[in-house]
């Protein structure tokens, strides 16, 4: 067997093990990504997983052929002692060195790219949404702008959507510590700082984009270690073609539609009695740049496919939208119940009276009632 | 091999004159390699400052609090203990104790005065204190226009309040007093360790025109310290009010 | 808070002469027993480190699991983390440091014995402060520490300040050792040993040593910034007053990046000791190796915000950042050609170091990779903070330096005990290890780039990581076995070995040229160098010459025990205790006692003569 044999057996083997063991399209892969951004992103990737690959071979081929071949034996006599050659150190000094230069320059065009939305011909930023999102210890805020009164801002959580084809520009923000936003399908991550207001009250926040081309259900986790439950700080974006994106944009301004269920106006009593409304807001929209509250929105939960930033699902199954209301009201109990089980260190378990206080801890029947009414929240 | 010819070229009971490969002093290098690692650290200390300058939200500033010709005095005194720390061992070396002695106490005298007016000038920056005129127009920092706006209410003609700075107060408090106060700790670590040497120069035989090294390294530390005081002076102090922003 | 320590006139403590036993222990001065203790201590807590990560990885070999909590599995990755950078892999380093610097430059001892005894006790004290926090709840933040999680307002344990002060207290050993080897390898040399006569392994020695002065002050005064914001409400990471989390960030890698050359060079130190001696080769371009390690090491400092390219330093700074980064792979590879080029056509000898040498090549090649795929920003978009960075830190510094120290101690076993090593188990060592490696931090690479962050606790299901999580646990079970033969080896051979001869491999450098076990003097006589590879290019010259016995009685004069350094460091470490409780009169009372036996400490070293004239050598 002489080398070139065994080299084109080696890289076929490589090649077809790599185009069997494709990655599968799981939920946050890298491998599959769904928008440009993502896209180059991958690019440059396997530009420099190929150049991995080569100098691996070239480097381990040599490092095994000479511990095989020049393998000592009895009697073997002192091998010639050199002690260098400048020419091959040149060598193996202005050639890495160009291959290195040449891939950084190759991938500063996907960094500008990356960097923010593409521009219009006269250099401004082209056509896009604008999202806001906060992070918050453990869970995710968006914002987005009220389509129709430029002072508001509409306030949702853990779940957003986005429309197919257009450039979202997301502004990050954080109200705690530092979370990072990532939404492996369609970009990298860019991490939420918190950063000081200047004198004018101006926060220099980080921003990025994506753009989803396809409709689907995108997965993101929080990338920056961020406390107890940073494992357990998920959120989902949904991108749905544009008509579809604008008529779900105007039945979210709308706070939901109340439902005469006598269950439900108990629940909606105990929301408030037991203290609820102090963290969840029921308003679907706020002023531009309010404080939020401590806790997620609640207006529309119950058409939220998770719960608990992505620990409880509503779904028969993760590719769809459709709520399962069994699945909605036994999370809904689950949560309730006992939210430091599902997230540890929450804060709801950790400041809520109904939680810390134990007379003052919910009942069964309260309980009951408050999922009856938060299921009407759709 | 016999024991008699065992050899060992490299030990001298007279610690000051090993052989080295050099010909420098083991702890000479010693201390030029701390103050290569104090170097950085002040370097940390001064960037720290830098990148916060001018980025306090509220509070008093530089130009609000610092006192230059008073601060130049206690500089004076630093550099001048330098020249006095440069005498007291040249007169080691000419065999003068007694000299040697004065200029020690000298150094260490400044040393504590440089420290003193340091501790005079936190105190009074912690008891800063404001006077705005409501009525008339004048030049107002940026801090005394803070102060205005807060308390200038229609009908108020004046106002006179306490705003000290304090670590806590803002980005420059915070900065200022870490970098200058490490700064300070230095200096007193290098008065105890001056006067210790004094001490010890009584002892017979410790401290001689031979055996000088112990004052070379604490001459060493000590201009290193007075450098260091130059690059805060200028960074912080000067360049905190003169307009180059 | 300036303090004037009372002038106590110690009625003379008889300075310890030759004690036997503990009492011989704690106040040796002589840098191979230092070098043995920082081996064993470093081994030690290395296993330590290691429960943490058995404990992680069990934690993560399924979905959802419950074996530790959130909380714990938290302070398990910090404390992991902490534990092996600075606790096993520097603390190994400075045990060849220690053990080998003298050897090999011809020298008795170090510049300062009593400072080089105090480092290891004052990293003993370090060691001690960081794993007790255990009791009462560890730190928590990651061995990074990022702002502002690690302020008072999220941490108001006592977790956070543990970490703070061992650190600062690791941070002083380490500088004291560094200075002290700085000194030694410019200052002490024997006659004829040049600057380029020496051994690679001295040379990336020193390079090391003035990284640490230069890098350590920087986190030192991160720590101290932190430290005044948790106990007394400064502002340097308070973003409510204006401070930036960020400063936090470039402080920190400013020092961080340094640190992982620190980790490295002494381990591709010993791979180009190891690598000429079992090829019966000079190494490949001497000098473009020494130069190579000064390179990297100068070149680290401009790398420093490829740790940050999320963070949204914007583009322009990811572009310089990934160019230099980027650059710095040119002359790790040079070492790497010059190290293949050296073994190329040579008469190889495959036992135990050579493996974990060549070993170190094979992964540390890997790291390599990895750690360039890291350095285009633009990519490391969907790398950074998922498992694809563990990876590449493991094979880095796991198959990278581990392996190196690794094929040290088996190369110098021998010259350290007089015993030589087993080769049987040391085999199955190497392959249990190589094995080991791969299985764990392999897979880690694809679940990384499949969507799963780092440092997190628990996994939901249905990700497409089940099965390489598994896998990767299922490793560490090999490694366990690994280290387990390991053990069993040292305590086999060092007890009933082969007694070994003074230069069992036909080596290279001076310390081959001394009887084994080194005697306490080292040389019965100071080498007059006359090249580079001086006792490789005797033996050529004299090819019967043999080394001679140690001496049973000498008069050589030798540094003498002391208990400062010992006593020193056990002040510091009782002040620091004091320190991370402030809120409470006891620990300021305990700060105050620790603070004094540091003072006195201190004052009782300096006043001790280097050398007690009186003192009689023979033993």
């Amino acid at each position: 067997m002489n080398i070139k044999k065994i080299t084109t057996i080696l890289l076929a083997g490589i090649i077809l093990t790599l185009t069997a063991c494709y990655p599968e399209n799981f939920n946050q892969t890298t491998f599959h990504p769904y928008g440009p951004v993502a896209e180059r992103q991958l690019d440059i990737f396997w530009l420099i997983l190929i150049g991995g690959i080569v100098v691996f071979l070239l480097v381990e081929g040599i490092l095994i052929y000479s511990a095989l071949k020049f393998r000592r034996k009895k009697d073997s006599p002192l091998p010639k002692q050199i002690h260098g050659n400048h020419k091959l150190e040149i060598v193996w000094t202005v050639i890495p060195g160009i291959v290195v230069l040449i891939f950084s320059i190759l991938s500063i065009n996907t960094l500008m790219y990356a960097a923010d939305v593409p521009k219009d011909a006269e250099g401004n930023l082209g056509n896009h949404k604008s999202l806001h999102a906060i992070g918050h210890q453990w869970w995710f805020e968006f914002r987005y702008p009220h389509p129709n009164d430029d002072s508001q801002q509409v306030v949702l959580a853990n779940e957003v959507y986005i429309p197919v084809g257009i450039p979202v520009r997301i502004e990050l923000d954080t109200v705690d510590v530092i979370h990072s936003f990532w939404v492996p399908k369609l970009a990298g991550k860019v991490d939420m700082v918190p950063k000081p207001k200047d004198r004018n009250g101006v926060k220099d926040n980080n921003y990025m984009w994506f753009e989803a081309s396809e409709p689907g259900i995108y997965f993101g986790q929080c990338a920056e270690f961020c406390g107890a439950s940073h494992a357990n700080m998920k959120f989902k974006i949904i991108a749905v073609t544009p008509s579809e994106y604008d008529a779900w944009l105007m039945t979210q301004i709308e706070p939901a539609a109340e439902w005469p269920d006598p269950l439900a106006k108990e629940g909606a009593d105990v929301f408030k009695s037991a203290g609820c409304s102090g963290c969840h807001s029921l308003k679907p929209v706020a002023k531009i740049g309010s404080k939020g509250r401590l806790g997620p929105n609640l207006t529309h939960v119950a058409s939220r496919t998770h719960l608990a930033a992505g620990m409880l699902n509503n779904t028969i199954s993760l590719n769809t939208t459709t709520i399962n209301d069994a699945y909605l009201q036994e999370n809904l109990r689950d949560w309730i119940t006992n939210p430091a089980s599902i997230k540890p260190g929450n804060l709801m378990s950790a400041q809520a009276t109904v939680y810390t206080d134990p007379d003052k801890a919910l009942t069964e029947s309260q309980i009951s009632a408050l999922i009856a009414y938060l299921t009407t929240l759709k | 091999m016999a024991q008699s010819e065992i050899k060992d070229t490299d030990h001298v009971s007279d610690v000051e004159h090993e052989v080295t490969s050099t010909g420098l002093n083991h702890r000479k290098m010693l201390m030029w390699a701390f103050l290569g690692s104090d170097c950085m650290f002040f370097g940390a200390l001064i960037a720290t400052y830098l990148v916060y300058k001018g980025k306090s939200l509220s509070g008093p500033q530089p130009i609000d609090v610092f006192d230059i010709p008073v601060t130049s005095v206690s500089t004076f005194v630093l550099l001048m203990s330098s020249m006095s720390m440069v005498l007291a061992y040249s007169a080691l070396t000419k065999n003068n104790m007694k000299v040697f002695r004065i200029w020690m106490i000298s150094t260490a005298i400044k040393g504590a005065t440089f420290v003193g007016f340091q501790v005079y000038e936190f105190a009074s920056f912690s008891k800063h204190h404001v006077h705005v005129e409501c009525n008339e127009s004048h030049e107002m920092t940026t801090f005394e226009t803070e102060v205005f706006e807060a308390e200038c209410k229609p009908g108020i003609d004046s106002f006179s309040g306490e705003y000290g700075l304090k670590p806590q107060t803002n980005l420059f408090g915070t900065t200022f007093y870490t970098l200058t106060g490490l700064h300070g700790a230095h200096v007193t670590l290098g008065v105890v360790w001056l006067l210790s040497l004094l001490l010890l120069s009584f002892k017979k035989g410790v401290i001689t025109k031979e055996k000088n090294v112990d004052i070379d390294l604490a001459a060493l530390y000590w201009h290193f310290v007075d450098v260091v005081w130059i690059v805060i002076f200028t960074v912080v102090y000067l360049f905190g009010v003169f307009p180059f922003s | 808070m300036t303090l004037f320590p009372i002038q106590i006139s110690i009625p003379s403590i008889p300075r310890p002469v030759k004690p036997t036993g503990l009492w011989s222990w704690l106040t040796t001065i002589d840098h191979k027993r230092i070098g043995i203790l920082y081996g064993v201590t470093a081994f030690i807590l290395f296993l330590s480190g290691g429960i943490e990560a058995t404990l992680m990885r069990l934690q993560l070999s399924g979905p959802e699991l419950d074996l530790v909590s959130a909380e714990v599995y938290n302070q398990l990755f910090t404390m992991h983390g902490t534990t092996m950078i600075f606790l096993a892999i520097m603390p190994m380093g400075a045990a060849f440091f220690n053990f080998i610097i003298p050897l090999q430059i011809g020298a008795r001892d170090v510049a300062f014995p009593r400072l080089n005894a105090f480092s290891y006790w004052t990293f003993l004290a370090g060691a001690i402060m960081l794993k007790l926090s255990w009791i009462g709840g560890a730190t928590n933040a990651g061995w990074f520490g990022y702002a502002p999680l690690t302020s008072v307002s999220q941490n108001p344990g006592t977790g956070i300040d543990f970490w703070i002060i061992s650190l600062q207290i690791l941070g002083v050993a380490s500088l004291a050792a560094a200075f002290n080897f700085i000194v030694t390898i410019i200052n002490m040399r024997a006659p004829g040993m040049h600057m380029m006569r020496l051994p690679v392994f001295i040379w990336m020695s020193f390079i090391t040593a003035i990284l640490l002065v230069l890098a350590f002050p920087v986190i030192t005064v991160a720590l101290i910034e932190l430290t005044l914001d948790r106990y007394y409400d400064f502002n340097f990471f308070n973003v409510a007053n204006g401070g930036s989390v960020v400063l936090w960030q470039h402080l920190f890698w400013v020092f961080g990046h340094p640190e992982v050359y620190i980790l490295i060079l002494p381990a591709m130190g010993i791979v180009s000791e190891v690598l000429p001696v079992f090829s019966r080769k000079p190494l490949f371009g001497y000098s473009t190796i020494v130069l190579a390690g000064a390179i990297i090491a100068f070149m680290g400092w401009m790398v420093w915000s490829h740790h940050m390219f999320t963070v949204g330093l914007g583009p322009a700074a990811n572009a310089i950042f990934t160019i230099t980064t980027m650059l710095i792979a040119v002359p790790t590879g040079i070492k790497v050609f010059n190290w293949l080029a050296t073994i190329w056509g040579g008469s190889i000898k495959l036992n135990t170091p050579m493996l974990f040498s060549l070993g170190f090549i094979a992964m540390f090649l890997i790291g390599g990779i990895s750690g360039v795929m890291h350095a285009v920003s633009a990519s490391d978009a969907q790398q950074q903070d998922t498992y694809f960075i563990p990876a590449h830190i493991h094979y880095a510094v796991f198959g990278g330096a581990i392996m190196a120290l690794m094929s040290g101690v088996h190369y110098w076993f021998q010259k350290t005990t007089g015993k030589m090593f087993g080769e049987i188990l040391g085999k199955f060592h190497f392959w249990t290890l190589m094995l080991g490696q791969n299985l764990t931090f392999f897979p880690m690479h694809f679940v990384g780039l499949e969507g799963m962050p780092r440092r997190i606790y628990t996994y939901a299901e249905g990700m497409g990581w089940d099965l390489w999580n598994g896998v990767s646990t299922f490793g560490v079970f090999i490694l366990i076995i690994s280290f387990l033969a390991f053990m069993l080896n040292v305590i086999k051979s060092w007890k009933s070995g082969p007694i070994a001869p003074a230069d069992p491999w036909d080596a290279r450098t001076l310390e081959w040229s001394i009887p084994s076990p080194a005697p306490e003097y080292n040389f019965s006589e100071i080498p007059q160098v006359k090249a580079l590879d001086d006792w490789w290019v005797t033996k050529q010259e004299n090819p019967d010459i043999e080394v001679p016995d140690a001496l049973e009685n000498h008069s050589i004069h030798l540094p003498q025990p002391s208990y400062w350094p010992f006593v020193t460091a056990l002040g510091i470490l009782i002040a620091a205790y004091g320190v991370v409780f402030n809120d409470l009169l006891v620990p300021y009372l305990i700060a105050g006692i620790g603070t004094l036996v540091t003072f006195i400490g201190v004052y009782s070293w300096s006043l001790e003569p280097v050398n007690d004239p009186d003192e009689h050598t023979s033993h």
